[in-house]
């Protein structure tokens, strides 16, 4: 109950930003628009729509880092924490209540995709259902970077770092938009060893309907999220006790 | 009977020493105010005193319960007003005081009561509906003094209520301090001395972390044999009253 009521102002402050819903749930779709444009033009594999669309679901939870990396950062530099920590709310339910309300974002936002992909040729199969499904843990490993930015980062270092840095890196390590391989030596080790890649070959695999590999590339977003979620707590445990 | 009992109380932030060795005692329903320059200790104490920062050494009892063993008892009988405004900036008044009903685990029926009763106190009517974030100064305090009323805490902590408020908002907020005093204990720091000297029962003076001074502002006047209350405390913070 108490979680839930800090959980719902963090989804309100979230939802009333216009930059927010601009760039989360507007940016993507104009990505998908203009990038199924150009391969209308000029056909590149990399950008069938079959393709493109999990690959944009995956870079827009990019936004979901900063988001949840501004709200913490914002009010860590306001009061407003110092006197939330003077209520019964514990460690807990300050995780949960940052977390929890990102995650729904993170579908619609999906689910925003998935419908303008299929008035742009995307097949209607079970796959569309399983890729907005298996988005979730993915969210949690995106939501995960943004507590830990958020709980180490002031409001204005976050824009920096999760609105560049952690978005160039993402887009560049996940083989969204461009092959790894055309790159490949130690660059594409190191974008496997990182779980971008792994969160886009995912997203790819269950919504073509390929599940042999589903696995391999769930437990490494699964264990980045869990290990970055873990460091994230104790950052903002340190943060509480400050 | 005692509701604040302050025994040694020490902090140090690895080679400053923010608290040194703090004893005092304030009474169920005083309103005891501390001051001192910036940096005399006096958010610190605060700080100990709701259980957002430990302390190195020493002990300290509200209402009977420690800070050092009974953190969730404490919280769930003060509340703090910081320094800074605390509010929710993207949410409306009464979301915000909604949110305080919700952390501190209200039913629907008495958050509605309690926000009517606030509002009524505090004259929060006509802006119930308008954004935190867009109230002047002036209403963000009484906003936040609302917030932290609405647990009907038995010790409040005021942090600086009136700090950068025109005289007009100040001489407003006095009068809400006013009606508080007797039916809660509070504990406020100030730089105004006018406002220490209107508002409490008795003053604590610190510098460097140390009480240099306790009594009511007349015995403090008394003890530097001066009749201006200010002069009292430059002359006592100057180390020229033994």
């Amino acid at each position: 109950m108490r979680m839930i009521a800090f959980a719902n102002r963090n989804t309100k402050e979230i939802i009333r930003d216009p930059l927010n819903l601009i760039f989360g749930l507007g940016f993507p779709l104009v990505l998908i628009l203009l990038l199924s444009v150009i391969q209308a033009n000029i056909p590149v594999e990399l950008f069938q729509i079959q393709r493109l669309t999990p690959g944009v679901t995956v870079f827009g939870l990019s936004f979901m880092t900063l988001f949840s990396a501004t709200i913490i950062a914002k009010d860590r530099g306001s009061s407003l924490l110092q006197r939330l920590y003077t209520t019964p709310l514990t460690a807990v339910d300050f995780i949960i209540g940052y977390t929890l309300p990102i995650v729904p974002i993170a579908v619609v936002q999906c689910v925003i995709c998935y419908i303008a992909a299929v008035f742009l040729g995307l097949e209607i199969t079970v796959g569309v259902l399983y890729a907005v499904l298996f988005i979730i843990p993915v969210s949690l490993l995106y939501i995960a970077l943004g507590l830990l930015c958020g709980s180490v980062f002031n409001d204005k270092q976050v824009g920096g770092i999760c609105g560049a840095l952690l978005t160039n890196l993402s887009a560049w390590l996940s083989g969204i938009w461009f092959d790894l391989d055309l790159v490949g030596g130690l660059f594409k080790d190191i974008a496997y060893v990182l779980p971008f890649v792994h969160a886009v070959e995912l997203e790819r695999s269950v919504l073509n309907g390929d599940f042999s590999n589903v696995f391999e590339h769930l437990w490494w977003v699964l264990a980045y999220a869990v290990v970055i979620l873990i460091v994230a707590i104790l950052t903002f445990l340190r943060q509480m006790k400050k | 009977m005692t509701a604040v009992r302050i025994e040694g109380l020490t902090k140090k932030y690895k080679d400053v020493t923010a608290v040194d060795n703090l004893s005092l005692t304030i009474d169920k329903g005083e309103l005891f105010s501390l001051l001192g320059v910036n940096g005399a200790g006096k958010t610190t104490t605060i700080k100990m005193l709701s259980c957002i920062v430990s302390a190195t050494s020493g002990k300290a009892f509200l209402n009977g319960n420690s800070i050092n063993d009974d953190s969730d008892k404490i919280k769930s009988i003060i509340a703090v007003s910081p320094q800074e405004t605390a509010v929710a900036p993207g949410l409306t008044v009464k979301e915000n005081l909604e949110l305080m009903c919700g952390v501190h685990g209200f039913s629907k029926e008495k958050s509605k009561s309690k926000i009517a009763e606030l509002s009524r106190l505090l004259s929060l009517d006509e802006i119930i509906k308008k954004k935190a974030g867009k109230l002047s100064g002036g209403w963000q305090r009484r906003l936040s003094i609302a917030m932290a009323l609405i647990s009907e805490p038995e010790i409040l902590f005021l942090d600086e209520p009136t700090l950068g408020l025109d005289v007009i908002a100040r001489s407003e907020l006095w009068d809400i301090i006013r009606d508080l005093k007797g039916k809660i204990t509070i504990v406020l720091t100030t730089h105004y001395m006018e406002e220490a000297e209107a508002l409490s029962d008795r003053v604590g003076i610190m510098r460097d972390g140390k009480l240099l001074a306790c009594g009511t502002p007349n015995e403090i006047k008394s003890k530097a044999n001066t009749e201006n209350f200010e002069k009292a405390f430059i002359k006592i913070v100057k180390g020229e009253v033994i």
